[in-house]
Order: C-alpha cells, then sequence, then structure tokens
C-alpha cells in the first residue's frame, strides 16, 4: 500500500493497484465534534478530483467532503453510514468513507505528506 | 464592540470550552467531552450552565405594579402566589413576539428572566410602557446558573440546604455562604432542575463547589440538543416578531382568565386566533432515517406544495436519532401527517409528531 497522503479540505488517500481508499482526517473529526451523520456517494458513480463526494452531520453543522482524486466508485463503507460514530472513533481507520478506481494516478502527487498535513492542518486551525 | 464575558469566562477556559459568539457573549459551546457526551450526562447525572448572559430583570412595586404587569403580559399576576413563576411573552398590539420569558413574583415585585440577545430591547419596551413609577434593575452584578438533571436536586440541596423543598416553577431567596441566592426550580432541558441567580464575585467558588459535587460544565451546543428533545422554544428560532403564541403553539402559557377581557397588548389577535386557529402552527417533526433537516428546510406535501420550513433540526441523543420543529399549514399539523423535507436538492420524508421527543422529568409536588 502507498503512503498516506493528505488534502486540503482534510481528507486522506492511500493508495493499493489503481484502487484508492478515501476518508476524512483525525484533525478534520475534532474540529467537527460528534458526527452523527452520513451520506456517501452512489456505488458505481463517477467523482471529479476536488468535487463533492459525500457529506458529513455533526450535532452543529453539515459539511461536505470532497474528493482529492478523480474515479469510479467502487466500494462504500455502509458500517459508518449505519453508526456515524465510527467516524469519531477510527476515522483514518476502518472508518473510511469510499474507493475509487483512479484513472490518472498523478493525481495524487499534488497531495501532502504526514509531516506537511501536520503543519497545514495546525496552521489552519489557529 | 468588544465580546463581552461572563464571571465563569475563566473557568470555562480551564474546562478546555470552544467558544462561540453568542448575543454578544463569548460563551462555551461544548467542552473536551463533546456535546453528545454532555447532553447525556446532563440526563443521567447533573449539568451545570453558564446562562449569565441571559438579562436578569428586577421590577419593585406593590398592586399597581401587577395592574400595569397585567395590560402587559397575558398572565393571572394577581391570583400569582409569591415565589411563584409563569412562562410568558412580551408582545406587540399583532401578538409577534419580542421575547419569550420566565417571570416570577418576589416579596417587593417581580423578576423577569430575560434572553441575552433581547434584554437590552425588552428593557427599554417595558421602560416605555410603565414609565418611572416603577424602579426597574437589569442587574448585571448577578451571574445566572442553572444545573439540571435528576443528580442535581441531591447536589445542590448539599451546598444550599432547603432547595429539595422547592416545587417545579417556583423559587426563593436561600442563605448561603453569607449571601443571598435566589434560586428557582426550572429549567430548560426536560430535566428536574435548579437556576441560581449569584453575585458575580461569589459564582465561580459556587460553581467549582458543584463540581467537586460531581456536576459537570455543560455547553450551549447540548443546552440546544437538550431543549430542542424536551420541545421547548428558542427565541430567534421558533419565536420571533412574526409568530405568535397561538401560531407557536403555546396557548396553554395564556391564563384562560384573561381571555373573557382582552385587556392585554395583543389580546385582539390571540382571541381571533384561539377561535378561528392560526392558518400556521408549531409542530414537532421525525425525519425518517438519520437524515438530519436543519432551519429553513423547506417543508412540502405529496404534491409538491411547500406547505412550511424547519425552524430547528438537530440529531437528538437521547432519542438517538434525528428531530426537528417547524411550522406547517393548519391542515399538516396532525399527528402522524406524512410531509417532505427537502434536503440537499432531495425530497425525504418524515412525520409530524408530538412533543416532546423526550418525556420529561419535572418535579411536580413535593410539599
Amino acid at each position: 500500500m502507498s503512503e498516506v497522503k493528505f488534502s486540503k479540505e482534510h481528507e486522506w488517500i492511500t493508495l493499493e493497484g489503481d484502487v484508492a481508499t478515501i476518508g476524512i482526517t483525525k484533525h478534520a473529526t475534532e474540529m467537527l465534534g460528534d458526527i452523527v451523520f452520513a451520506e456517501l456517494p452512489e456505488k458505481g458513480s463517477n467523482v471529479e478530483k476536488d468535487g463533492t463526494a459525500g457529506v458529513v452531520e455533526s450535532t452543529k453543522a453539515a459539511s461536505d467532503v470532497y474528493t482529492p482524486v478523480s474515479g469510479e466508485v467502487v466500494d462504500t463503507n455502509q458500517a459508518i453510514v449505519d453508526d456515524p460514530s465510527k467516524i469519531n472513533e477510527d476515522p483514518e481507520g476502518s472508518a473510511w468513507f469510499f474507493k475509487l478506481k483512479m484513472k490518472d494516478q498523478s493525481e495524487m502527487d499534488s497531495l501532502m505528506n504526514k509531516e506537511e498535513y501536520d503543519k497545514f492542518a495546525k496552521e489552519s486551525a489557529s | 464592540m468588544e465580546i463581552k464575558k461572563t464571571s465563569l469566562n475563566k473557568l470555562h477556559q480551564s474546562n478546555n470550552a470552544k467558544f462561540v459568539e453568542f448575543a454578544g457573549y463569548e460563551m462555551p459551546i461544548q467542552y473536551s467531552k463533546g456535546i453528545i457526551e454532555e447532553h447525556k450526562f446532563t440526563r443521567s447525572h447533573s449539568g451545570i450552565f453558564d446562562v449569565s448572559h441571559m438579562g436578569q430583570l428586577f421590577i419593585y412595586g406593590d398592586e399597581s405594579l401587577t395592574k400595569e404587569l397585567e395590560k402587559i403580559f397575558p398572565l393571572d399576576l394577581k391570583n400569582l402566589k409569591q415565589n411563584c413563576s409563569k412562562y410568558s411573552f412580551l408582545m406587540n398590539e399583532d401578538a409577534g413576539i419580542y421575547d419569550d420569558l420566565i417571570i416570577t413574583k418576589i416579596e417587593d415585585g417581580y423578576l423577569i428572566i430575560l434572553n441575552a440577545a433581547c434584554k437590552d430591547k425588552d428593557f427599554e419596551i417595558l421602560s416605555n410602557l410603565l414609565g418611572s413609577k416603577f424602579k426597574m434593575n437589569l442587574d448585571n452584578h448577578r451571574s445566572l446558573i442553572a444545573i439540571q438533571g435528576p443528580k442535581s436536586v441531591e447536589i445542590l440541596n448539599s451546598i444550599i440546604n432547603g432547595v429539595d423543598q422547592l416545587n417545579f416553577m417556583t423559587g426563593s431567596w436561600f442563605d448561603s455562604d453569607n449571601q443571598k441566592l435566589f434560586v428557582t426550580r426550572s429549567g430548560y432541558t426536560g430535566e428536574d432542575g435548579f437556576e441560581i441567580s449569584i453575585s458575580n464575585d461569589k459564582a465561580e467558588k459556587f460553581v467549582e463547589n458543584l463540581i467537586e459535587k460531581g456536576a459537570q460544565l455543560i455547553g450551549l451546543g447540548a443546552r440546544d440538543t437538550l431543549r430542542l428533545e424536551a420541545g421547548l422554544c428558542l427565541y430567534g428560532h421558533e419565536l420571533d416578531i412574526n409568530k405568535t403564541p397561538v401560531e407557536a403553539n403555546l396557548r396553554w402559557a395564556i391564563s384562560k382568565s384573561r381571555l373573557s377581557n382582552g385587556d392585554f397588548i395583543g389580546s385582539k389577535k390571540i382571541m381571533n386566533q384561539m377561535q378561528d386557529g392560526a392558518s400556521q402552527i408549531r409542530v414537532g417533526i421525525k425525519p425518517e432515517g438519520r437524515l438530519i433537516a436543519r432551519e429553513k428546510t423547506k417543508i412540502f406535501n405529496d404534491s409538491d406544495k411547500q406547505i412550511g420550513e424547519i425552524t430547528s433540526g438537530t440529531f437528538g441523543p437521547s432519542v438517538n436519532g434525528p428531530i426537528a420543529m417547524g411550522y406547517v399549514d393548519k391542515e399538516f399539523s396532525k399527528v402522524d401527517t406524512k410531509i417532505l423535507l427537502e434536503v440537499r436538492g432531495k425530497k425525504h420524508p418524515a412525520n409530524v409528531c408530538a412533543l416532546p421527543f423526550y418525556k420529561k422529568n419535572y418535579v411536580k409536588g413535593v410539599n
């Protein structure tokens, strides 16, 4: 599996072959608070880099989830729809959002590595 | 304008509060445990709420004050016993609501608790209506602390002996730690609890004492989910100057004895609406599934006609599902009516339901 990469919209992404797994970062869940609703893209649909690909809602507000790369949705994580609190518990592990079959793997190049993202998250929070 | 802080601001900070601006005040929206934990803790134990941003208006006077206030509020104040509280509204001539409030008859007059965002305007309106005959004091030297939840009576009584003898919606002065506290058995969470009016310089120590006895600080975020589960209105959401108490389904708060003469501000409109019904009315709404419908969500019938709008919507932690309140056309206000909510461009099924979503635990009669 590839190194974990991060987007400015606080998504994480890993690549295995040509299938990317995408979720939201721990930092994002801390900013959102308790997540009580998740909506995911439909399997078989195509999503475009930086486009919306879902929604999460906390007790306070709704937020869009973006996809950091383009591709066809090949799998979604029903477990987080059934129990959205799982997203707070394990955001960067079992609570992934969706898997994409990527068209253009070079889209990964512009994303941040862990160190860059941690710095970005720290700066954007202050 | 500089943001205002309550006397508990430092204590909120040291308890890792996340702050928001609310009605010009820096207030805690939540602490480190988060809204859901805070909500559940209040329902099962005892939560402390800093509501010092709310207005504490003391008006002093005798029977002549009661007479004047009856021209303003739709209440039978003449027969209200000392130390008893009533929920009411300040209205305009069209029965539009300037504010909702709790009024308590005290020994030398009345104490009125007002919403933070409305209190200065309320003071101005009441000053104009009452003239200069009565001394009025919107007291900002006092903090207001609410303690809510089933363990609150035991915790508070261990600090202020005798509060366990208060009935719901009554209050009294108590002496504690060489000072006078006004304590009412009331609140806005659907739980048994108290509100304590205390001088600013004693508030922090008092709250630290409550925390030592096992209560925990709770933010405005959980206050909102708690009051919504209890089916209670929040000014600026369910209530505003374009809504009347009848439309807001609050006719229970209007004293029957005051409806025969109709000699209070807004009475004509209220009496008409009581007779003919209002065209829109506030209802409880339960979306099907887990979908949350927020404030301003449009409500439709099954033939695509808009029939109303959501005024508050969130996830109810104790209900374990989405809940909302809103206004719908009268013919759609019956419990179990199927309606549709438009969220992110799609219409989702929901049902009109009875309020509250969560059953209250008020203590009705101690004595």
